[in-house]
Protein backbone atom coordinates (compact mmCIF):
# COMPACT_ATOMS: atom_id res chain seq x y z
CA UNK A 1 0.00 0.00 0.00
CA UNK A 2 1.43 3.24 -0.67
CA UNK A 3 1.17 4.52 2.85
CA UNK A 4 -2.18 6.04 3.18
CA UNK A 5 -0.66 7.24 6.57
CA UNK A 6 1.28 10.08 4.92
CA UNK A 7 -2.33 11.23 3.75
CA UNK A 8 -4.10 11.10 6.48
CA UNK A 9 -4.56 14.48 7.42
CA UNK A 10 -7.21 16.26 4.83
CA UNK A 11 -5.90 18.13 2.23
CA UNK A 12 -7.42 21.43 1.20
CA UNK A 13 -9.98 21.61 -1.25
CA UNK A 14 -8.48 23.54 -3.78
CA UNK A 15 -5.33 21.76 -3.43
CA UNK A 16 -4.14 19.40 -5.94
CA UNK A 17 -4.94 16.08 -3.25
CA UNK A 18 -8.24 17.79 -2.61
CA UNK A 19 -9.17 17.90 -6.38
CA UNK A 20 -8.60 14.24 -6.91
CA UNK A 21 -10.88 13.43 -4.18
CA UNK A 22 -13.39 15.60 -4.82
CA UNK A 23 -13.50 14.11 -8.21
CA UNK A 24 -13.13 10.44 -6.85
CA UNK A 25 -16.27 11.64 -4.76
CA UNK A 26 -18.78 12.57 -7.86
CA UNK A 27 -17.18 9.69 -9.82
CA UNK A 28 -18.47 7.21 -7.07
CA UNK A 29 -21.65 9.16 -6.68
CA UNK A 30 -22.37 9.63 -10.70
CA UNK A 31 -21.99 5.61 -10.83
CA UNK A 32 -24.07 4.58 -8.15
CA UNK A 33 -26.72 7.06 -10.01
CA UNK A 34 -26.15 5.18 -12.90
CA UNK A 35 -26.72 1.82 -11.25
CA UNK A 36 -29.32 2.86 -9.44
CA UNK A 37 -31.35 3.91 -12.84
CA UNK A 38 -29.88 0.77 -14.56
CA UNK A 39 -31.64 -1.79 -11.74
CA UNK A 40 -34.68 0.65 -11.44
CA UNK A 41 -36.12 2.58 -14.21
CA UNK A 42 -39.38 1.48 -15.93
CA UNK A 43 -38.04 1.75 -19.61
CA UNK A 44 -35.03 -0.46 -20.67
CA UNK A 45 -33.57 2.20 -23.00
CA UNK A 46 -33.53 4.30 -19.97
CA UNK A 47 -31.51 1.85 -18.17
CA UNK A 48 -29.35 1.17 -21.03
CA UNK A 49 -28.68 4.55 -20.64
CA UNK A 50 -27.96 4.39 -16.68
CA UNK A 51 -25.85 1.70 -17.64
CA UNK A 52 -23.67 3.62 -19.91
CA UNK A 53 -23.10 6.08 -16.90
CA UNK A 54 -22.12 3.63 -14.52
CA UNK A 55 -19.71 1.82 -16.69
CA UNK A 56 -18.08 5.38 -17.71
CA UNK A 57 -17.80 5.82 -13.66
CA UNK A 58 -15.97 2.27 -13.06
CA UNK A 59 -13.94 3.57 -15.80
CA UNK A 60 -12.92 6.36 -13.79
CA UNK A 61 -12.64 4.18 -11.09
CA UNK A 62 -10.05 2.03 -12.38
CA UNK A 63 -8.29 5.42 -13.04
CA UNK A 64 -7.71 5.44 -9.73
CA UNK A 65 -6.35 2.15 -9.42
CA UNK A 66 -3.28 2.66 -11.34
CA UNK A 67 -4.75 0.49 -14.70
CA UNK A 68 -5.68 3.25 -17.35
CA UNK A 69 -5.28 0.26 -19.84
CA UNK A 70 -8.29 -1.64 -18.17
CA UNK A 71 -10.17 1.86 -18.02
CA UNK A 72 -9.73 2.24 -21.32
CA UNK A 73 -11.23 -1.24 -22.09
CA UNK A 74 -14.03 -0.82 -19.90
CA UNK A 75 -14.66 2.37 -21.64
CA UNK A 76 -14.18 0.17 -25.02
CA UNK A 77 -16.02 -2.94 -24.06
CA UNK A 78 -18.36 -1.89 -21.84
CA UNK A 79 -19.38 1.16 -23.23
CA UNK A 80 -18.82 1.15 -27.10
CA UNK A 81 -19.80 -2.68 -27.41
CA UNK A 82 -22.22 -4.26 -24.94
CA UNK A 83 -24.11 -1.60 -24.30
CA UNK A 84 -24.80 -0.83 -27.97
CA UNK A 85 -25.36 -4.81 -28.50
CA UNK A 86 -28.20 -4.08 -25.74
CA UNK A 87 -29.51 -1.22 -26.67
CA UNK A 88 -30.10 -2.82 -30.32
CA UNK A 89 -31.43 -6.23 -29.00
CA UNK A 90 -34.35 -3.62 -27.22
CA UNK A 91 -34.92 -2.38 -30.50
CA UNK A 92 -35.47 -5.78 -32.16
CA UNK A 93 -37.16 -7.70 -29.25
CA UNK A 94 -38.71 -5.44 -27.11
CA UNK A 95 -42.52 -4.16 -28.55
CA UNK A 96 -43.29 -0.45 -28.26
CA UNK A 97 -46.75 -1.26 -25.61
CA UNK A 98 -44.13 -3.77 -23.79
CA UNK A 99 -41.27 -1.56 -23.11
CA UNK A 100 -42.43 -0.94 -19.48
CA UNK A 101 -41.23 -3.03 -16.69
CA UNK A 102 -41.35 -3.77 -13.17
CA UNK A 103 -41.91 -5.84 -10.33
CA UNK A 104 -43.75 -8.40 -11.62
CA UNK A 105 -45.92 -8.68 -7.91
CA UNK A 106 -46.16 -6.71 -4.65
CA UNK A 107 -43.81 -8.76 -2.92
CA UNK A 108 -41.32 -8.65 -5.08
CA UNK A 109 -40.13 -5.38 -5.09
CA UNK A 110 -39.62 -5.59 -1.17
CA UNK A 111 -38.19 -8.58 -1.25
CA UNK A 112 -35.41 -8.05 -3.72
CA UNK A 113 -34.95 -5.28 -1.63
CA UNK A 114 -34.16 -7.27 1.36
CA UNK A 115 -31.80 -10.04 -0.05
CA UNK A 116 -30.39 -7.20 -1.84
CA UNK A 117 -29.19 -5.06 1.22
CA UNK A 118 -28.45 -8.15 2.95
CA UNK A 119 -26.20 -9.08 0.91
CA UNK A 120 -24.31 -5.46 0.78
CA UNK A 121 -24.31 -4.91 4.19
CA UNK A 122 -22.93 -8.59 5.15
CA UNK A 123 -20.17 -7.94 2.12
CA UNK A 124 -19.81 -4.19 3.28
CA UNK A 125 -19.21 -5.35 7.16
CA UNK A 126 -16.73 -8.34 5.86
CA UNK A 127 -14.78 -5.43 3.79
CA UNK A 128 -14.77 -2.97 6.61
CA UNK A 129 -13.89 -5.55 9.67
CA UNK A 130 -11.33 -7.38 7.95
CA UNK A 131 -7.36 -6.14 8.86
CA UNK A 132 -6.36 -6.35 5.17
CA UNK A 133 -2.75 -7.22 5.13
CA UNK A 134 -0.61 -6.20 1.44
CA UNK A 135 2.01 -8.28 0.14
CA UNK A 136 5.52 -6.67 -0.95
CA UNK A 137 4.88 -5.28 -5.12
CA UNK A 138 7.12 -7.53 -7.17
CA UNK A 139 6.29 -5.50 -10.44
CA UNK A 140 4.55 -2.05 -11.52
CA UNK A 141 1.36 -3.90 -12.95
CA UNK A 142 2.32 -1.40 -16.39
CA UNK A 143 0.89 -2.33 -19.39
CA UNK A 144 4.24 -3.95 -20.34
CA UNK A 145 3.92 -6.22 -17.24
CA UNK A 146 0.59 -6.83 -18.52
CA UNK A 147 1.46 -8.20 -22.30
CA UNK A 148 4.07 -9.71 -20.80
CA UNK A 149 2.27 -11.96 -18.75
CA UNK A 150 -0.40 -12.41 -20.98
CA UNK A 151 1.80 -13.69 -24.28
CA UNK A 152 4.21 -16.00 -21.40
CA UNK A 153 2.52 -17.08 -18.08
CA UNK A 154 -1.40 -17.06 -19.29
CA UNK A 155 -0.66 -17.19 -23.08
CA UNK A 156 -3.03 -20.70 -22.78
CA UNK A 157 -5.76 -18.41 -21.24
CA UNK A 158 -5.33 -15.93 -23.90
CA UNK A 159 -5.41 -18.49 -26.29
CA UNK A 160 -8.73 -20.08 -24.85
CA UNK A 161 -10.48 -16.87 -24.33
CA UNK A 162 -10.18 -16.01 -28.22
CA UNK A 163 -11.52 -19.45 -28.99
CA UNK A 164 -14.44 -18.80 -26.95
CA UNK A 165 -14.82 -14.87 -28.10
CA UNK A 166 -15.20 -16.74 -31.93
CA UNK A 167 -16.94 -19.25 -31.19
CA UNK A 168 -19.87 -16.98 -29.18
CA UNK A 169 -19.72 -14.97 -32.18
CA UNK A 170 -20.43 -17.63 -34.27
CA UNK A 171 -23.13 -18.68 -32.02
CA UNK A 172 -24.69 -15.87 -31.86
CA UNK A 173 -25.30 -15.58 -35.26
CA UNK A 174 -26.21 -18.88 -35.67
CA UNK A 175 -29.21 -18.88 -32.66
CA UNK A 176 -30.32 -15.33 -33.58
CA UNK A 177 -30.80 -16.08 -37.72
CA UNK A 178 -32.58 -18.81 -36.60
CA UNK A 179 -36.27 -19.34 -38.13
CA UNK A 180 -35.08 -17.44 -41.50
CA UNK A 181 -34.82 -19.00 -44.60
CA UNK B 1 -11.01 8.88 7.72
CA UNK B 2 -11.04 12.23 6.17
CA UNK B 3 -13.66 12.29 3.49
CA UNK B 4 -11.37 13.53 0.67
CA UNK B 5 -8.59 10.98 0.66
CA UNK B 6 -10.89 8.07 1.21
CA UNK B 7 -9.54 7.24 -2.65
CA UNK B 8 -6.76 5.54 -0.58
CA UNK B 9 -8.09 3.35 1.51
CA UNK B 10 -9.01 -0.51 0.24
CA UNK B 11 -12.17 -0.27 1.98
CA UNK B 12 -13.72 1.94 -0.02
CA UNK B 13 -13.67 0.29 -3.39
CA UNK B 14 -14.88 -2.99 -1.48
CA UNK B 15 -17.65 -1.26 -0.38
CA UNK B 16 -18.44 0.43 -3.90
CA UNK B 17 -18.10 -2.53 -5.31
CA UNK B 18 -20.57 -4.44 -2.44
CA UNK B 19 -22.99 -1.42 -3.37
CA UNK B 20 -23.29 -2.53 -7.66
CA UNK B 21 -23.51 -6.14 -6.47
CA UNK B 22 -26.32 -5.23 -4.44
CA UNK B 23 -27.48 -3.21 -7.23
CA UNK B 24 -27.37 -5.94 -9.68
CA UNK B 25 -29.34 -8.39 -7.14
CA UNK B 26 -32.18 -6.01 -6.84
CA UNK B 27 -32.67 -5.41 -10.94
CA UNK B 28 -31.81 -9.46 -11.61
CA UNK B 29 -34.80 -10.15 -8.75
CA UNK B 30 -37.54 -7.53 -9.96
CA UNK B 31 -37.35 -6.91 -13.40
CA UNK B 32 -39.91 -8.97 -15.74
CA UNK B 33 -37.97 -9.08 -18.92
CA UNK B 34 -34.93 -10.91 -20.09
CA UNK B 35 -33.05 -7.98 -21.58
CA UNK B 36 -33.64 -6.05 -18.08
CA UNK B 37 -32.29 -9.55 -16.25
CA UNK B 38 -29.22 -9.08 -18.40
CA UNK B 39 -28.23 -5.49 -17.64
CA UNK B 40 -28.70 -6.46 -14.42
CA UNK B 41 -26.33 -8.95 -14.55
CA UNK B 42 -23.74 -6.78 -16.31
CA UNK B 43 -23.76 -4.31 -13.00
CA UNK B 44 -23.12 -7.52 -10.40
CA UNK B 45 -20.28 -8.23 -13.25
CA UNK B 46 -19.19 -4.59 -12.85
CA UNK B 47 -19.15 -4.90 -8.53
CA UNK B 48 -16.87 -7.99 -9.25
CA UNK B 49 -14.20 -6.62 -11.68
CA UNK B 50 -14.52 -3.69 -9.06
CA UNK B 51 -13.34 -5.70 -6.46
CA UNK B 52 -11.05 -7.47 -8.30
CA UNK B 53 -9.10 -4.16 -9.54
CA UNK B 54 -9.08 -3.08 -5.70
CA UNK B 55 -7.08 -6.12 -4.06
CA UNK B 56 -5.00 -6.03 -7.48
CA UNK B 57 -4.17 -2.40 -6.07
CA UNK B 58 -3.88 -2.76 -2.79
CA UNK B 59 -2.63 -6.33 -2.06
CA UNK B 60 -1.70 -8.52 -4.49
CA UNK B 61 2.21 -8.95 -5.05
CA UNK B 62 1.94 -8.62 -8.99
CA UNK B 63 0.09 -5.67 -10.15
CA UNK B 64 -0.93 -7.08 -13.35
CA UNK B 65 -2.47 -10.32 -12.31
CA UNK B 66 -5.35 -8.51 -11.31
CA UNK B 67 -5.37 -6.12 -14.37
CA UNK B 68 -5.58 -9.65 -16.43
CA UNK B 69 -8.21 -11.04 -14.68
CA UNK B 70 -10.37 -8.40 -14.83
CA UNK B 71 -9.68 -8.10 -18.75
CA UNK B 72 -11.02 -11.54 -18.95
CA UNK B 73 -13.49 -11.08 -17.18
CA UNK B 74 -14.65 -8.33 -19.95
CA UNK B 75 -14.41 -10.38 -22.77
CA UNK B 76 -16.47 -13.42 -21.33
CA UNK B 77 -18.87 -10.57 -20.75
CA UNK B 78 -18.73 -9.29 -23.75
CA UNK B 79 -19.40 -13.06 -24.71
CA UNK B 80 -22.07 -13.32 -22.54
CA UNK B 81 -24.16 -10.53 -23.70
CA UNK B 82 -23.61 -11.52 -27.26
CA UNK B 83 -24.98 -14.92 -26.95
CA UNK B 84 -28.05 -14.16 -24.39
CA UNK B 85 -28.76 -11.19 -26.85
CA UNK B 86 -28.87 -13.66 -29.61
CA UNK B 87 -31.30 -15.85 -27.17
CA UNK B 88 -33.21 -12.79 -26.44
CA UNK B 89 -34.01 -12.19 -30.25
CA UNK B 90 -34.45 -15.67 -31.15
CA UNK B 91 -37.44 -16.06 -28.16
CA UNK B 92 -38.98 -13.08 -29.07
CA UNK B 93 -39.26 -13.69 -32.97
CA UNK B 94 -40.86 -17.24 -31.18
CA UNK B 95 -43.07 -16.15 -28.57
CA UNK B 96 -43.67 -12.22 -29.74
CA UNK B 97 -42.04 -11.42 -26.23
CA UNK B 98 -39.49 -11.21 -24.06
CA UNK B 99 -41.34 -11.14 -20.65
CA UNK B 100 -40.03 -14.05 -18.99
CA UNK B 101 -43.29 -15.11 -16.96
CA UNK B 102 -44.86 -15.82 -20.42
CA UNK B 103 -41.96 -18.28 -21.53
CA UNK B 104 -43.59 -21.26 -19.72
CA UNK B 105 -43.92 -23.89 -22.29
CA UNK B 106 -41.74 -26.07 -19.76
CA UNK B 107 -44.12 -26.16 -16.95
CA UNK B 108 -46.25 -29.19 -16.33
Amino acid sequence: MNGPDAFAHSPSLLSADGLVGLVFLVMIAVTLAGAYIAATSERLVRAVAGLVVCFTGVGGIYYFLNSPFVAMMQILIYVGAVCVTISFAIMLAAPEHKKKTGPSNLLSGPLAFMVATLVFGGMAALALRTEWEPFAKTSMGTVRDIGIQLLTVYSMVFELISIILLIAIIGAIVIARGGRN
Amino acid sequence: MPLLVIHQYLPTYLVFGAMLFGFGIYGLITRRTLIGMLIASELMLAGVSVNFMAFNRFLAPDPSVGQIFTLFIMAIAAAEAAIGLSIVVAVYRHYKTVDAEDLVNLKG
